[in-house]
């Protein structure tokens, strides 16, 4: 049953988005066409929602083993942009080399990032009990500021007409096209990859049961000897290491330099990509490739029907509403208590 | 029964009468066509083993939960109780095993909170303490809770039912947290009520209790009832069989074998409660050796929970030699190096802290076993070998489930308790430690798991039992100590003990061995405590 809120939820956004537009005066199938039709109706399209996809499944997998250990790490955006920064640092360094080794140099550098930035709340939980869904989120703005103290300042481009954005990566630091034609680039695989990755991991691996108990009964896994504030270091840096790979195709992949605004909140969007897809990988795969029409579609939106590029942001809300209440309401029953005695002795 | 046998021409209405109640769950019947007669003023046992049925049945009779198909008369009128304040409201009362109280609150506080508003309003403290003086509950309303032993805190769930004026009162198992003290005042508070009118519907596993106290009582296996005795009438031993179906194995006990070297070591060993309103552990010794069972009896909330703690190595003890197995100091020891070095232990709470309640059985022998068993291969979980220790558990314990893929939550608490015990002493570990082994769990699994226990020592290992059940102590135990306030008592072979003596000493009323003073070189443990 559990498995069915989220189909209930996305026929239940669907519907509430058409009474939307309906109060909105714009035909509601047209909309809802132009939503999530048109934009996957070609090859193109098709190739744009796996590249949107791509960075939301990463960091979906990777939050999902923190969620289930109840490690609730919501700065997934800020360690994507550490993540950016540290490899976008070392394509900038290495602007003048041509070398293969510079594209898995930088995977490694954005994964490091990422962990880094998650360290931060990791250390404080462990250390001072800190509540890491406080520090992981404000360390997502200081993140932004320091992206955009690197863009305006030090990184900027010499001959960029003083546009706050770096240099253009070299080809050397470019992600390659795996789709003739279109932006679809080796990023994909990578997220495919990590599907195979988190199910192995979660279903089979030491390290998913520790997750899976410690999340479900803390006891019993102080009973069996699982060290909590490992799984917490962990979790941690799992979802971290997610974030700042994911951070770093977007710079190598789509994007090709630094700019100051790097990713339109992928690092918050894969919480409910995370939820929707039931902390399970495959699930992750499957919800992320909804919420990256829901992108599509509000751009899409936008330019043919004039609507505003909220709709896309309001979707999104809607499907995580619908989501938890289905979740709740699956669960309990809602009961009207009445007064009424009844007729006995 | 006396008004019973007095109007013998007058028809006499039943309080309660319940026909054909059936209910099934996804696989069970849990209720199949069960009838049930409880008279005015009647003490009525259900008897059943865990599984039976009974917890199903008093629910539904105390409107938590519904049936799918019977009837209910209520002092003769059929009737429907859709929820428990509409069975409070009629006059049924319920105490739980598990109490639903707040340790930071005071008595009248949680009193307030779980009566009608109405009864609430006006000098609450006042009627309490008539309620109580009346029935000999001695409470007082001022007190907070945390501050209250837990037969104290049975009177508060009890005076809540009674200041509402219940016609009938049902007890869910009210003995199992009580001293043989405290039990005895409890029967006299019942009897009262009895013979004022009202009736009890009274269940329990212990059987001695039922003969002693209870008029009639209805048996119930798998659902049904099958048969109905009068107690005073029957031995313990031929209701268990009714209950059963079965002849009862009580434990046997090998001929003397032999008691070796010590195995685990305890010395000096003071621990400061990381709980709120927890038990410290103050300056505990003792030595448990290869072949023996030594019990530790004493009322819950006295360190018990802490000592268990401490010694599986959850809560590490700064001083590595308060605690010493085989000669290895492990007081830094956590659980899995203790695992390793020998001991198996099982704590009290099945779900949630033994076993993982949504997690399948082969996933919970794994939980445990994982080391111990070779289950794991470079970090990858061997699920066929898991597998095939979690069939060898169930087997070798008659385990009841319809297979090892089943989540521990579909098992029935005996059941449980049986697949957490076989769980550990399948590992072969040289030191036992076992929390309340029995606790809420029926005969039959019970003497299972006593005389497992029995022959694990028999078999050489060093076996330490820590629970509240006097009569368990006393069967399987070569020596008793008591545990109270936080303090063990010397030792002494249960031979030379009654159950009166251990009760005593569990109510703290004699210090035999347990000193009053605080023990010197022990500081730290003098916080500001309530208590």
């Amino acid at each position: 049953m559990l498995y069915w809120s989220p189909m209930l939820a996305v026929v239940l956004t669907i519907l509430s988005g058409m009474v939307m537009f309906a109060l909105l005066d714009v035909n509601p199938a047209k909309a809802i066409h132009t939503f999530f039709v048109a934009p996957v109706s070609s090859l193109d399209g098709i190739a744009e929602l796996f590249v949107k996809a791509t960075p939301l499944v990463l960091i979906a997998i990777g939050l999902s083993f923190g969620f289930q250990a109840n490690v609730w790490n919501i700065g997934a955006e800020g360690q994507l942009t550490i993540g950016a920064l540290a490899s976008g640092g070392l394509a900038l360094a290495f602007y003048d080399v041509d070398t293969p080794f510079l594209l898995p140099g930088m995977m490694i550098a954005g994964v490091l990032g990422g962990m880094t930035w998650a360290a931060i709340p990791a250390f404080l939980k462990t250390r001072f009990n800190t509540n890491e869904i406080l520090t992981s989120l404000m360390l997502t703005y200081v993140a932004l500021l320091v992206l955009s103290y690197l863009v305006h300042g030090p990184w900027k481009d010499p001959e960029g007409m003083n546009f706050p954005e770096s240099r253009l990566f070299h080809e050397a630091a470019q992600l390659p096209v795996i789709l003739e034609g279109t932006r679809l680039h080796l990023g994909g695989l990578l997220a495919l990859l990590a599907v195979a990755a988190g199910w192995v991991v979660m279903a089979r691996h030491i390290i998913g049961f520790q997750i899976k108990v410690i999340g479900m009964a803390p006891m019993a896994a102080s009973f069996a000897g699982f060290k909590k504030a490992r799984i917490v270091w962990l979790s941690l840096m799992i979802g971290g290491g997610a974030a700042g790979l994911a951070g770093m195709i977007e710079i190598s992949g789509p994007i090709g330099q630094i700019i100051p605004v790097i990713s339109p909140g992928y690092g918050f969007t894969a919480i409910i990509v995370a939820f929707l897809g039931r902390l399970n990988p495959v699930g992750c795969l499957l919800a992320g490739c909804l919420m990256a029409l829901t992108y599509l579609g509000g751009d899409n939106a936008q330019i043919e029907m004039n609507l505003p590029n909220a709709v896309t942001g309001v979707f999104q809300g809607m499907l995580l509403f619908f989501l938890l209440a289905c979740d709740v309401l699956i669960r309990y029953r809602l009961r009207v208590v009445s007064k009424k005695v009844p007729e006995a002795a | 029964m006396t008004e019973l046998t007095e109007t013998p021409t007058e028809v006499i209405t039943p309080r309660l009468e319940l026909i054909g109640i059936t209910r099934r769950f996804p696989g069970v019947l849990a209720n199949n066509n069960v009838n049930l007669k409880v008279m005015p003023g009647e003490i009525h046992a259900l008897l059943g083993e865990n599984g039976a049925g009974k917890s199903t049945l008093v629910r539904f009779i105390y409107g938590v939960q519904k049936a799918d198909s019977g009837k209910v008369f209520w002092q003769g009128r059929e009737c429907t109780i859709p929820s428990p304040r509409i069975a409070r409201q009629m006059g049924i009362g319920m105490v739980f095993q598990h109490f639903s109280l707040f340790d930071a609150m005071t008595v009248e506080e949680n009193i307030a909170l779980g009566v009608e508003p109405e009864l609430a309003k006006d000098n609450l403290a006042d009627k309490i303490q008539r309620v109580s003086a009346q029935y000999g509950l001695l409470l007082d309303p001022g007190r907070y809770v945390h501050t209250l032993s837990v037969g104290e805190r049975q009177r508060i769930e009890i005076v809540r039912c009674l200041l509402q004026k219940p016609k009938l009162l049902i007890m869910d198992e009210p003995t199992s947290v009580l001293t043989p003290q405290e039990v005895e005042d409890l029967f006299k508070t019942l009897r009262r009520l009895s013979g004022e009118g009202c009736s009890i519907l009274y269940i329990s596993h212990k059987l001695q209790e039922i003969k002693e106290l209870c008029h009639t009582a209805t048996i119930m296996r798998m659902g049904e009832v099958v048969d109905d005795c009068i107690p005073s009438e029957e031995t313990a031993r031929s209701m268990a069989e009714m209950m059963m179906g079965k002849n009862l194995l009580s434990p046997v006990r090998a001929n003397r074998h032999e008691i070796g070297a010590p195995q685990l070591s305890v010395h000096g060993l003071s621990v400061k409660s990381p709980h709120h309103h927890g038990t410290d552990l103050k300056d505990i010794n003792f030595e448990v050796r290869s072949g023996e069972i030594l019990g530790i009896a004493g009322i819950a909330g006295n360190g018990q929970r802490e000592l268990m703690e401490v010694l599986s190595g959850e809560v590490p003890v700064g001083n590595a030699d308060a605690v010493v197995m085989n000669k290895k100091s492990v007081g830094q020891f956590g659980p899995k190096q203790r695992r390793k070095a020998g001991m198996g232990y099982v704590p009290e709470e099945r779900l949630g802290h033994g076993a993982v309640a949504d997690m399948s059985l082969w996933e919970n022998a794994f939980l445990s076993a994982a080391t111990g068993k070779n289950l794991l291969n470079k970090g990858f979980i061997l699920i066929d070998r898991s597998t095939e220790f979690a069939v060898s558990v169930v087997n070798g314990f008659r385990v009841k489930t319809p297979g090892v893929k089943h989540a521990a939550s579909s098992l029935s608490g005996g059941n449980l308790q049986k697949f957490i015990i076989g769980r550990e002493l399948l590992q072969d570990p040289n030191i036992i430690v076992v929390l309340q082994p029995t606790w809420g769990v029926d005969a039959g699994s019970a003497a299972a798991i006593r005389q497992a226990l029995l022959d694990r020592a028999a078999d050489g290992a060093a076996v330490l039992v820590i629970s509240q059940d006097l009569e368990e102590l006393f069967e399987v135990s070569d020596r008793i100590a008591v545990i109270s306030g936080g303090r063990l008592s010397e030792s002494q072979p249960t031979e030379s003990l009654t159950v009166d003596d251990v009760g005593l000493m569990m109510a703290g009323l004699s210090h035999r061995g347990a000193d009053p003073e605080p023990a010197p070189g022990t500081g730290e443990v003098e916080g500001p405590r309530v208590n």
